[in-house]
């Protein structure tokens, strides 16, 4: 497993480099209100949804598939959940139910991913981008593409409230990360994920059960699809079919920047985690510079880029 | 070995567009019954001017996927050779010919950057255009400011009509801008992948590309042309889209990659190169166009149409992925 992680490390070197790059231009051109008390928690509450949505792309690019269907897993999450949450909106009952039945249709997103492509044989692009399609479909048909609204306290205490200054959905993002990071590099799945990812025929002829393991890997991606839908209901108090759309790209993209191999097999983590802050960063130092949030985006494009040129000339 | 492996993708294949045909004949002949508009020319000539885009771009991105590569960043080369294209024509005037040079010489250009860096980086071709429609788009909405472009000249409002005739319905019809574009896309495509030295060139690199550069295929020029050749597609259909909704809206393709991925993988084309035909990427945008159009014909919900959509890739994927699972097994 160590040679497995050694090509990654050089990665998190030149994450840590641009990032500190970032910071001393920030700190530079903004001084104190980069560093700011307020900026900070803004940061803090802004990045967990993207990192959730990385960590779900992540998880299938370790197998080398991917999932392009996280969105809309996310919306099918939301929707089910307003619905019944609006029901009876001040019962703690319906609450958990309402919880309760979105980590179900999670599971059977999940379910449906993985049998498309570890039974079937369908190319993971391929399956999920049909999933995607579909689900987006069901997602408009079954709420009318209207927004659904009018939460409880507690559900959105989940998405805006804070223990000690900290964010709660910086809180759910860590625990699951550290949760994800725990099952990657401390379980046999963990191994699996890997190895199938370094070569699945190898896996398979050395008795790892590919097809299982794969039907996990997107359960546990569609699962964290569920915990990106709690923090985004609780954001916007409202659900809708069609919001985040722009994040479906941006997490394949922050995933990439992570240290992933979109190939499979190498990735960890910790990388994601510092793509994460270097995204963040540049997005809230631009921000308060009152740089357009396109040029942004385009810089973005440009760092993951640079990042694979580094890669690829020091190697 | 190579002939086995050979025989059996062609028989594949023809399976797939075999049963694709079929799907889209029971589709058409249900539809007909179904409802009186289906079968009028009217109908059809509708349906194909809507499609035209959509058929337009699938060509670009099928002789990309033959070549073992992918392209998302499209709708962002179209919409910047759009924004060059409608300032030129609103700044100077021109006529046809000029639109088209300008949006397909952009798309060229920006698509050659794709090739250069997917080459040269030897990363996934999904990542770096990833990466790229978040340049290429950022970069546009940042100059344009997301400005909306209208207010053409009448040559460009009007289009081009030939062979007009008046049928019996008592409406003129004739073959217009977006349908003349789509004609000529898909012979232009069709002859560079079956008849020239380099679409024979595209399929080998795309089937196995340490064979193709052994037998010694420039795999850097390949791919600087079939990305240029995706490109220009994409400004082509530019052109086309600009002239259908006579105005220019710089985020009025986003979003729209995935639609034609899902065409040209509906027509059988591989996501790993090297395995496809431009007849299935027809036909998977013929059955895309048939169901839109049938359903909206039978009065079903819109919000319908993506669920029925979705379903019928799900569906079709499947069975393409269990039927070459049942070849493999009979080759072993």
């Amino acid at each position: 497993m160590n040679t497995l992680k050694l090509p990654t490390d050089r990665n998190i070197r030149y994450l840590l480099m641009i990032l500190a790059a970032i910071m001393a231009l920030m700190a530079f051109s903004l001084g104190g209100t980069f560093f700011s008390l307020t900026n900070l928690q803004s940061m803090s509450s802004q990045l967990p949804l993207l990192g959730i949505f990385a960590l779900a792309m992540a998880v299938c690019m370790l197998t080398g598939g991917i999932n392009l269907s996280i969105i809309a897993t996310t919306n099918a999450c939301s929707l089910v959940m307003a619905s019944i949450i609006t029901l009876a909106p001040d019962s703690s009952l319906m609450l958990m139910a309402a919880l309760a039945a979105g980590l179900v249709t999670a599971v059977i997103v999940g379910l449906a991913n993985g049998f498309l492509i570890a039974y079937i044989g369908v190319s993971p692009i391929l399956a999920t981008l049909g999933m995607m399609t579909f689900i987006n479909g069901l997602n408009v048909l079954v709420s009318g593409g209207s927004v659904i609204s009018g939460f409880p306290d507690a559900l959105l205490l989940l998405g805006n409230g804070d223990i000690l200054g900290v964010p709660m959905p910086l809180i759910f993002f860590a625990l699951f990360a550290i949760g994800l990071w725990v099952i990657l590099e401390h379980t046999p799945l963990g191994r699996a994920i890997y190895l199938i990812g370094s070569n699945e025929k190898a896996s398979r002829f050395s008795g790892i059960n590919t097809q299982k393991s794969l039907v996990y890997v997107y359960i546990i991606s569609s699962i964290l699809c569920w915990l990106a839908a709690i923090i985004m209901m609780a954001k916007f108090n409202s659900a809708k079919a069609g919001y985040g759309e722009s994040y479906l790209l941006v997490a394949i993209l922050a995933s990439v920047l992570g240290g992933i191999n979109p190939d499979g097999g190498f990735g960890r983590i910790i990388g994601i985690f510092l793509a994460l802050l270097v995204l963040q960063a540049l997005e809230s130092g631009l921000n308060l510079l009152g740089v357009s949030s396109y040029l942004t985006m385009a810089l973005w494009g440009g760092i993951l880029i640079v990042f694979i040129a580094l890669q690829k000339y020091k190697s | 070995m190579l002939s086995l492996h050979k025989d059996s993708f062609y028989s594949l294949f023809k399976q797939h567009e075999f049963y694709l045909s079929l799907l889209i004949a029971l589709l058409i002949l249900g539809l007909s019954v179904a409802t009186e508009d289906f079968m009028t020319l009217g109908n059809i000539f509708d349906m194909t001017v809507s499609s035209a885009i959509l058929g337009i771009m699938a060509c670009g991105l099928f002789v990309v996927l033959i070549a073992g590569g992918i392209d998302i960043s499209f709708p962002a080369i179209a919409a910047i050779g759009q924004y060059l294209m409608a300032t030129f024509v609103l700044a100077n005037g021109g006529n046809f010919a000029i639109a088209f040079a300008i949006a397909a010489l952009t798309g060229i250009a920006l698509g050659m950057v794709n090739a250069v860096l997917v080459y040269k980086l030897k990363a996934p071709a999904i990542i770096i255009t990833i990466a790229m429609l978040n340049v290429y788009f950022g970069l546009l909405i940042y100059f344009s400011n997301g400005e909306w472009l209208y207010g053409f000249p009448d040559w460009f409002m009007d289009g081009v009509e030939v062979l007009r005739f008046t049928a019996s319905d008592g409406y003129d019809y004739g073959l217009n801008l977006p349908m003349m574009t789509l004609l000529a896309v898909i012979a232009l495509t069709s002859i560079l992948m079956n008849k020239t030295r380099i679409g024979r060139q595209i399929y080998a690199m795309g089937g196995n590309s340490d064979a193709a550069s052994r037998i010694g295929i420039n795999g850097f020029g390949l791919n600087l042309f079939v990305y240029g050749y995706m490109g220009a597609m994409a400004g082509i259909a530019a052109v086309v889209q600009t002239q259908i909704t006579q105005s220019v809206a710089p985020n009025s393709l986003m979003g729209f990659e995935l639609t034609v991925l899902a065409a040209v993988v509906l027509g059988g084309t591989s996501m790993s190169g090297g395995k496809g035909t431009l007849l299935g990427v027809i036909l998977g945008v013929v059955l895309l166009a048939v169901l839109k159009n049938g359903l909206t014909l039978l009065g079903v919900p819109s919000y319908w149409h993506t669920v029925v959509t979705g379903l019928i890739i799900l569906i079709s994927i499947s069975m393409t992925a269990l039927n070459e699972k049942q070849q493999a097994k009979q080759v072993a």
